[in-house]
């Protein structure tokens, strides 16, 4: 397999991230983008691992590991806040929320 | 032994003020200011008559590298005497106010006060060492200070208080640079050291000009005297002590004690001796024109203290000790026995006294002999010293001894007119009012100090003809008990003066004095000095204070308040909506990676 197909891949699921951020307005949606993005970047991470010659060998699939589980802690926490938010506010829109201090 | 004595003279009033001032009890803070003044002057005495040669003896204080300063004490001839005087009149000046401030209730740190004067003024007598002597002499102003602010009921006790102080600060500034001076060039403050160091002529003029301002401000002189007549608001027997007697007279003793560095400054001694002239006329002119009891003898002080400077300036420092002393003693009396004339009457006025000779015989008599020492009528020992000093200027032969005789024997038919028109007022004629009408006579602890002090007052003069008493004055006080047929010069002005002040008296004139607004004011100086130095620096203090507050103060709160206003902004950009956010957040990204590849390319 040519490396540039991983790398336009990887490339589409990073934009695919970054719009779906910048356009959704549903909480859930974006965490959904964040996790695009943050595959886009493991699919680099990996594809470069077999690709390049590095200093240590297997550090890009290491790290793409690394990535994962920092992925699954973040969505844990990132839900529970959507949740939260349901809960007080009855809607999960990013725009929505109250950014005023309340005194 | 004698050092000891000489050490004495000032730790013992020293230790009686720091007591004093933690005592409530009026009965022993009389006890303990009486005791010490008394230690004070029997050591005094006992100094005096052991006295055989001068000494000098200290301890080195501080050591900074090429400059010493001591402790010590300096004893000579002047010295003797003027502590006698200091001794004696601080001791009768103490027995007084027992009684003279019998119903007040801040008597105990009064006393605790003058006290502290008196060791002051020790300090300076005794002192071996010129910062020594100038801790003395700020001592003093402090005590001043606080001395004329003590009857707090008087409208204008503090004012004058303020002022009398700032006067003598302005003086004293030149005061200090003039010891740094002399301390700089010979290595060492000691004064024996200082005296017997080489300075160029360029140092010794500055050095001298400049301790001139300090005798100027701190013995009333021309133009900084202004202070004196207004620190008359003070208690009587502290006018008598402190702005007659002694701290008065401090500036010419330094310069009698420092005379051999003057005798080489000839400029200095021309400027004291026009500042002397102008001084003498100025105090006189303006005592004839007096309402008031005290200020007739303020300006009259102020007058006299121009003689013992004129004496000063003609190069004879110990016809101008001899005046100082018998100044000393005629001027204390008179003031004591103003304080029990004003303690009968209750006011300061001459125009609700009158016909007090029958009521208050003692103080009559003592008044008597104190205004003819005054006027220089003889036998009293006013006339001797006067004599002496008008001798001496008159041999000085020079421009300045001349301009010194001339204005003296002016001064002396001035001062002959006013003593006896102050004389007549107040205790001939009739009372002028229902207070003088039933006036009688202090207690004893008033009298007895006001009659011994009549003794000196009236027979100093006479130790001018005993040689070991001249000898112990210093060099120049060859005139001393020496009377040639000059002497009918002076004397036939004071009578003259006397003459007339007793016609107008009896044509009941005696308070019209030509131009009496413009003498009573003494020719408006306080309102020049008002509007050339105090508006000025007020004005100059208020700008620096505006500047203050709008500029420096303005930077210190504009950075706090400018902080706290960007960091509202930024806080404000900062609180985006997500998508804003991440927006940002990624264009940053972007153009970091711009940066980088453009970086890259152009490298």
């Amino acid at each position: 397999m040519h490396p540039v197909i991983a790398y336009v891949i990887a490339a589409l699921l990073v934009g695919l991230g970054v719009y779906g951020i910048l356009a959704r307005r549903n909480a859930i949606l974006v965490l959904m983008a964040v996790e695009l993005l943050l595959n886009g970047v493991n699919l680099v991470l990996v594809a470069a691992d077999t690709t390049v010659k590095a200093a240590l060998p297997a550090t890009g699939q290491a790290f793409a590991l690394f990535v994962i589980v920092l992925a699954a802690a973040e969505i844990g926490v990132g839900l529970a806040i959507v949740l939260q938010l349901y809960r007080m506010r009855r809607s999960v829109a990013v725009d929505e929320v109250p950014l005023e201090r309340v005194p | 032994m004698n050092v000891a004595l000489a050490a004495a003279m000032p730790l013992a009033p020293l230790a009686a003020a720091l007591v004093g001032f933690l005592l409530r009890s009026r009965r022993s803070a009389a006890a303990l200011a009486i005791t010490a003044t008394s230690a004070a002057l029997l050591a005094a005495v006992i100094l005096a008559l052991r006295f055989d040669k001068p000494v000098s003896d200290g301890y080195r204080a501080a050591d900074f590298v090429d400059l010493t300063v001591e402790f010590g004490v300096r004893v000579n001839g002047p010295t003797t005497l003027m502590a006698l005087a200091v001794g004696a009149v601080a001791l009768a000046v103490q027995v007084y106010s027992v009684t003279y401030l019998r119903d007040d209730d801040r008597y105990a740190p009064y006393a605790a006060q003058v006290s502290l004067f008196t060791a002051a003024m020790m300090t300076v007598v005794v002192a071996s060492d010129l910062v020594q002597l100038l801790i003395g002499w700020e001592v003093m102003g402090i005590c001043s200070y606080l001395l004329i602010g003590h009857d707090r009921r008087l409208p204008e006790a503090p004012r004058a208080a303020v002022k009398a102080f700032l006067v003598t600060r302005v003086g004293d500034v030149g005061f200090l640079l003039g010891i740094a001076v002399l301390g700089y060039h010979a290595g060492t403050f000691r004064i024996d050291d200082v005296l017997a160091h080489d300075y160029t002529g360029a140092q010794l003029t500055t050095a001298c000009l400049l301790l001139l301002a300090g005798v100027a401000g701190k013995s009333a002189q021309f133009p900084l005297h202004t202070w004196l007549p207004d620190a008359m608001a003070g208690p009587t027997p502290i006018s008598a002590l402190i702005h007659a007697a002694t701290m008065v007279a401090a500036g010419v003793y330094v310069v009698t004690q420092l005379f051999p560095l003057f005798a080489q400054a000839p400029a200095a001694l021309t400027v004291l001796a026009v500042m002397a002239a102008i001084t003498m006329l100025l105090g006189a002119l303006a005592a004839m024109a007096q309402a008031d009891i005290k200020r007739v003898l303020a300006w009259s002080t102020v007058s006299q203290l121009g003689y013992m400077t004129g004496a000063l300036a003609v190069k004879a420092p110990g016809t101008a000790m001899f005046h100082l002393l018998t100044h000393a003693a005629f001027k204390a009396l008179l003031f004591l026995a103003a304080g029990a004339v004003i303690h009968a009457v209750g006011s300061n006025l001459i125009s609700v006294t009158g016909g007090l000779r029958r009521s208050m015989p003692a103080t009559f008599a003592a008044t008597t002999i104190g205004l003819a020492a005054l006027a220089g009528l003889p036998p009293f020992s006013g006339f001797w010293s006067k004599e002496a000093i008008l001798a001496a200027a008159m041999d000085e032969g020079t421009g300045p001894g001349w301009l010194v005789y001339v204005a003296g024997a002016a001064t002396v038919a001035l001062t002959g007119w006013y003593a006896t028109s102050l004389w007549l007022q107040v205790f001939l004629g009739r009372p002028r009012s229902p207070a003088a009408d039933h006036a009688h006579e202090p207690g004893p602890a008033m009298r007895y100090p006001v009659l011994l002090l009549a003794v000196p007052a009236a027979l100093l003069g006479f130790a001018g003809l005993a040689g070991g008493f001249v000898d112990r004055l210093g060099p120049g006080a060859e005139e001393v008990g020496h009377l040639s047929a000059a002497l009918v010069v002076p004397l036939g002005l004071a009578l003259a003066g006397a003459a007339v002040a007793w016609v107008m008296w009896r044509r009941g004139r005696a308070a019209d004095v030509p131009a009496r607004a413009l003498l009573a004011d003494a020719f408006h100086l306080d309102a020049v000095q008002a509007a050339v130095v105090s508006r000025p620096v007020s004005a100059l203090a208020g700008a620096v204070r505006r500047a203050d507050e709008t500029a420096v103060d303005g930077a210190v709160l504009g950075t706090g308040a400018a902080a706290l206003r960007s960091g509202t902004v930024l806080a404000g950009a900062h609180r985006a909506a997500l998508p804003r956010a991440a927006g940002a957040a990624l264009g940053g990204a972007l153009l970091l990676g711009l940066a980088a590849i453009l970086l890259e390319w152009v490298r």
